[in-house]
């Protein structure tokens, strides 16, 4: 009787994986509560909310958007919550809730159930919802709050304005003074940025868990970090403060942790991985040092996941066994 | 010729079932470039409009005299000179519309639904359906373009048909709405929400089609096509009807 039920003859798949698409997402929901503390702390309950109100919102869309277009309902999967999470992480702390509201419709509506939902997005939904509303609201999406100013401020809305680290240590080559932060705080993540980019430890820490539970592989945020470290390090011709407010500075952490990695919209193969993981380190250099932008962060994630079709193409591997030949016949197939 | 039958049928089709920017989805340029506001939709709409009817019309009048082989360059002598015309009266009469419009009124010559619509109807059809043809896809490329401009304009710069005075020559300066007037959503007025905007407006004109009873638009092989008499394509692809070629 025991033998008879190892002996099960069924089609394959014959491994399965006890992984599911929840657990994944549970998990990436628990590295990301580091930095969702951080942010709390940071920048205040104020933070709390505009995090509510990004992950209400796109849970909600998500909801609706499915029961519009009478499809099964994945809400249960938790991925609208990550991606609302990660929306407003991409935000500064004085947004106003609607536009919130309105970046998380977007970027589950738009970009991923218009696409067929989970899966099917062909860029990284939370950064289109980032970059609908820096492009709508440049003002509203550049004001920077001192961190802990929700402490002695009156009007907490308003805070203290600040220009963020990055902005000051590019203003430097032309004249301008350098960052108020210290290196100490821009790791522990004291300073003005979006609610999750600014503190490091806790992204990182995060990342470490990911890795761990090898829900990620470590190739694309180090690929990711390393090429924007060697391509810093010879803009600034060998300045290690230089580099290491560029490294730490704006969101290079939580993209290349959370956003660059998305199973959706990276390449599967270790090569494709490279080759992503090096477009974004690139794109990401040449827009900080000579776009318009102090971040390019997003942007180039977003443009690389567009890239991410023809990079599999390009590193498909071959069958094994296939003679050198006939290469050419079963790319054609 | 059964002409008179169908009249109705040529002027409603260009509305919605074969709405020239949604359905055909040609003319896109001009219709991303200008629906930014509802002033310069409507007037690109109109200016476009007339310019079709009228080399509609003078196309199928001399379809017989057009010799088959350069009938494109006719085709585009005809029709520039009718935008001329309406180039030189629109900068006499509405010089606001000339500079809102800028480079995409001369660019009517180029516009894909006026050499379209003398390739695919006016060169095959008589003049009245043609002049009827020409002014039912008008309304239909104006209305898109209307729909499209007031989204855009709405959300965008928080105004509805600002500036429409300069076309009717008074003072008259639309309408500004209340909350977005203060907080527009810039994306609707750069390219990346046109395109947004134009999906989702193409997405309905196909559900208002297709309850019509009508599918999605489709080329039905080669008997759509305005250059099946001289394209060999047909000899390369497989399943494709070679006696229809030579008949």
């Amino acid at each position: 009787m025991t033998l008879n039920n190892k002996l099960v003859v069924s089609a394959s798949p014959h491994a399965r994986s006890h992984e599911t698409v929840r657990g994944i997402m549970l998990d990436v929901i628990i590295a990301l509560v580091p930095a969702l503390i951080a942010s709390v702390i940071f920048f205040g309950p104020r933070a709390l909310i505009i995090e509510c109100v990004s992950v209400g919102s796109c849970v909600i869309a998500e909801y609706l958007s499915r029961l519009i277009m009478k499809r099964p309902h994945t809400i249960g999967d938790f991925s609208a919550v990550i991606t609302g999470l990660l929306l407003a992480f991409n935000l500064p702390v004085s947004i106003e809730l609607w536009k919130v509201a309105l970046g998380a419709i977007v970027a589950i509506v738009v970009v991923k159930q218009f696409f067929g939902g989970i899966g099917q997005n062909f860029v990284n939904p939370a950064l289109i919802g980032r970059i609908v509303l820096l492009a709508s609201f440049p003002t509203a999406m550049s004001k920077w709050t001192a961190p802990l100013s929700w402490l002695n401020s009156v009007s907490k809305l308003e805070g203290i304005t600040s220009a963020s680290p990055l902005a000051s240590i590019h203003a430097l080559a032309k004249g301008g003074a350098m960052p108020v932060e210290t290196l100490k705080e821009m790791l522990i993540g004291w300073r003005a940025g979006c609610l999750g980019e600014t503190c490091a430890i806790a992204l990182i820490l995060g990342g470490i868990y990911l890795i761990a539970r090898k829900v990620i592989s470590p190739t694309i945020p180090l690929t990711y970090v390393g090429t924007v470290a060697v391509i810093m390090l010879i803009a600034g011709k060998g300045n290690l403060t230089f580099l290491a407010y560029e490294l730490l500075g704006g969101g290079l952490m939580l993209g290349a942790i959370f956003m660059a990695t998305d199973y959706t919209t990276s390449p599967i193969t270790f090569k494709g991985k490279i080759i992503f993981a090096v477009g974004c380190g690139v794109l990401t250099s040449l827009i900080r040092l000579f776009g318009n932008l102090p971040e390019g962060v997003s942007y180039s994630i977003i443009i690389m996941n567009i890239l991410v079709p023809l990079i599999e193409k390009a590193t498909m591997p071959k069958p094994f066994g296939t003679p050198k030949k006939e290469k050419k016949e079963a790319e054609a197939k | 010729m059964a002409e008179k039958k169908s009249l109705g049928k040529e002027f409603s089709k260009g509305i919605i079932i074969e709405n020239p920017v949604l359905r055909l989805v040609l003319g896109t340029c001009p219709t991303l470039a200008t629906t930014t506001s509802v002033t310069s939709a409507i007037g690109m709409g109109i200016s476009a409009s007339i310019v079709l009817i009228c080399s509609n019309i003078a196309i199928s009048a001399l379809r017989k005299v057009i010799p088959a082989k350069v009938r494109i360059p006719a085709y585009i002598v005809v029709i520039a000179s009718f935008v001329t015309i309406v180039q030189m009266l629109v900068k006499a009469f509405v010089p606001v519309l000339n500079e809102q419009l800028g480079v995409y009124l001369p660019l009517i010559v180029v516009n894909c639904i006026i050499l379209g619509r003398a390739e695919a109807f006016a060169s095959k059809n008589g003049v009245l359906a043609s002049a009827v043809d020409g002014l039912g896809m008008g309304i239909g490329f104006t209305a898109a373009l209307f729909v499209m401009g007031t989204i855009r304009e709405i959300l965008g710069a928080g105004t509805f048909l600002a500036g429409f005075g300069g076309l009717i020559g008074n003072n008259f300066d639309g309408f500004s709405i209340p909350f977005l007037n203060s907080n527009p959503i810039l994306i609707f007025i750069l390219a990346p929400g046109g395109f947004f905007v134009f999906g989702l407006v193409m997405a309905l004109a196909n559900k208002l089609a297709e309850s019509k009873g009508k599918p999605k638009a489709e080329l039905k092989g080669c008997e759509n096509c305005p250059m099946a008499k001289i394209c060999n394509v047909r000899d390369k692809v497989e399943g494709c009807d070679k006696k229809e070629v030579e008949a």
